[in-house]
């Protein structure tokens, strides 16, 4: 399979991708590793008439640390976070969810930017950066401006970018104490997207593909905050959620699921302390 | 567009269309046939090569991606002398393959395993092939022939 046509075009800075998103308006898109953009265009889902290439843009590849927070650039690659010893030792959970996406060759390419924006359900770290209460950053012709993880997912593969804007960097407070976390992704081959996964941080809850974006378990996490232990706060999982019926599972198995999943996410995650 | 990829040592040069992606590129291009298309969609790794000695499926590479990197594919892994790499040798000693349409991909994501974890337990090998399928279910000997060329491959490294 092979895309449509298109113009390709390469950008050397985030200020020549902008200016190139301006000139090519909504038929332009920006590429970044490709591993969720290639796919679609193969299936001709998406077909966008110019390729804005911001897959050299060293600029937007680091993890740092930033005092009270961890800046990771929007063009970091799975296999970056995955290894980064920062990672390892500030925010465990994003390093290990990166290195659970896909397989070694989607992880040396894909982004973390790049599945965010994508903003698919069923993706792992959209429902890491909502469980660790990032602040993503969207350069725009405008300037720069600041979108809560909660603000950002507002349906199936929408996000509150605008067209021409780009998003350049996640900003994640560091969770005290780093080590209460958990994630599980329940599939059913290696390779597989999540039929249900939960991302668990302290008392933040995020669920994997129970509705048309990641969500907070808001139930659990309440149930959490007024004492309930781990199995009762979990009963509260699936509420308020609207998962999907497909050719994996139907809504009543992913509530189920998401039952399960969130009660040994918090074993875990408390076990850890 | 124009693009210039050093392919096993040697530059290939073409003006190829923007959407030419990098696994027809290697084939079409270069006549390089060894690696496969198998399922097109990421998913099976028949199409692994090396960008910038790291694994990646060929089929969701664009050829303006790769343009000005370095790729190696199962023809560039035996040396000058036409001696094949540890990992060759170690799948035709431990029969790590049936069909072998799978192979060429397998033994690139074995190197670039060895590459990243010189001496990988099996849980580990298990793992980093998680992106190439073998349709044969011929899991077992790949695993095995990994798992064997793993001192020789660090060897050829730091030589």
């Amino acid at each position: 399979m092979i895309p449509a046509p298109f113009t390709y075009k390469r950008a050397w800075s985030v200020d020549e991708a902008l200016d190139l998103a301006v000139q090519n308006g909504e038929e332009a898109k920006f590429l970044a590793g490709g591993h969720s953009l290639l796919p679609l265009m193969k299936l001709r889902l998406a077909v966008p008439e110019v390729l804005i290439d911001i897959g050299r843009l060293g600029e937007l590849s680091y993890v740092r640390d930033d005092d009270s927070q961890i800046l990771v650039g929007a063009l970091t690659t799975y296999d970056e976070l995955a290894r980064s010893s920062l990672l390892a030792g500030e925010l465990p959970l994003l390093a290990h969810a990166a290195s659970r996406v896909g397989d070694p060759q989607i992880r040396h390419r894909g982004t973390i930017g790049g599945s965010l924006v994508h903003a698919d359900p069923a993706a792992d770290l959209p429902a890491v950066v909502l469980a660790l209460d990032a602040t993503l950053i969207a350069r725009g012709p405008g300037g720069s401006r600041e979108i809560g993880a909660g603000e950002f997912f507002r349906g199936l593969f929408e996000t509150a970018l605008q067209p021409g804007e780009l998003l350049t960097e996640i900003r994640i407070p560091k969770p005290r104490p780093a080590s209460e976390w958990s994630f599980q992704k329940f599939t059913k081959r290696a390779i597989d997207w999540a039929i249900v996964g939960v991302v668990v941080q302290g008392g933040r809850v995020a669920l994997v593909n129970m509705g048309q974006t990641p969500v907070r378990a808001s139930g659990v996490e309440e149930a959490l905050a007024a004492g309930a232990g781990t199995r009762d706060a979990a009963a509260h999982a699936a509420e308020g959620t609207s998962p999907p019926t497909d050719i994996n599972a139907d809504g009543r198995y992913r509530e189920h699921l998401a039952r399960v999943l969130v009660a040994r996410a918090l074993e875990e995650s408390a076990a850890r302390t | 567009m124009k693009v210039t990829v050093t392919v096993n040592g040697s530059q290939i040069e073409a003006d190829v269309p923007d959407r030419t992606l990098l696994v027809h590129f290697l084939r079409d291009v270069a006549n390089l046939t060894a690696t496969n298309v198998g399922c097109d969609t990421t998913s099976c790794g028949a199409c692994t090569v090396l960008l910038d000695g790291r694994s990646v499926k060929s089929c969701t590479v664009l050829a303006a991606q790769a343009d000005g990197r370095d790729v190696v594919t199962v023809e560039g892994l035996a040396d000058g002398s036409g001696a094949m790499h540890p990992v060759q040798r170690a799948f035709q000693a431990e029969h790590g393959l049936q069909c072998g349409f799978c192979t060429p991909g397998m033994v690139m994501a074995a190197v670039s395993l060895l590459d990243e974890n010189p001496s990988p337990t099996e849980e580990e090998v298990r793992s980093a092939l998680e992106g190439n399928l073998c349709r044969c279910t011929g899991y077992h000997n790949i695993v095995r022939a990994i798992l064997s060329a793993a001192p020789a491959a660090s060897e050829r490294r730091s030589s």
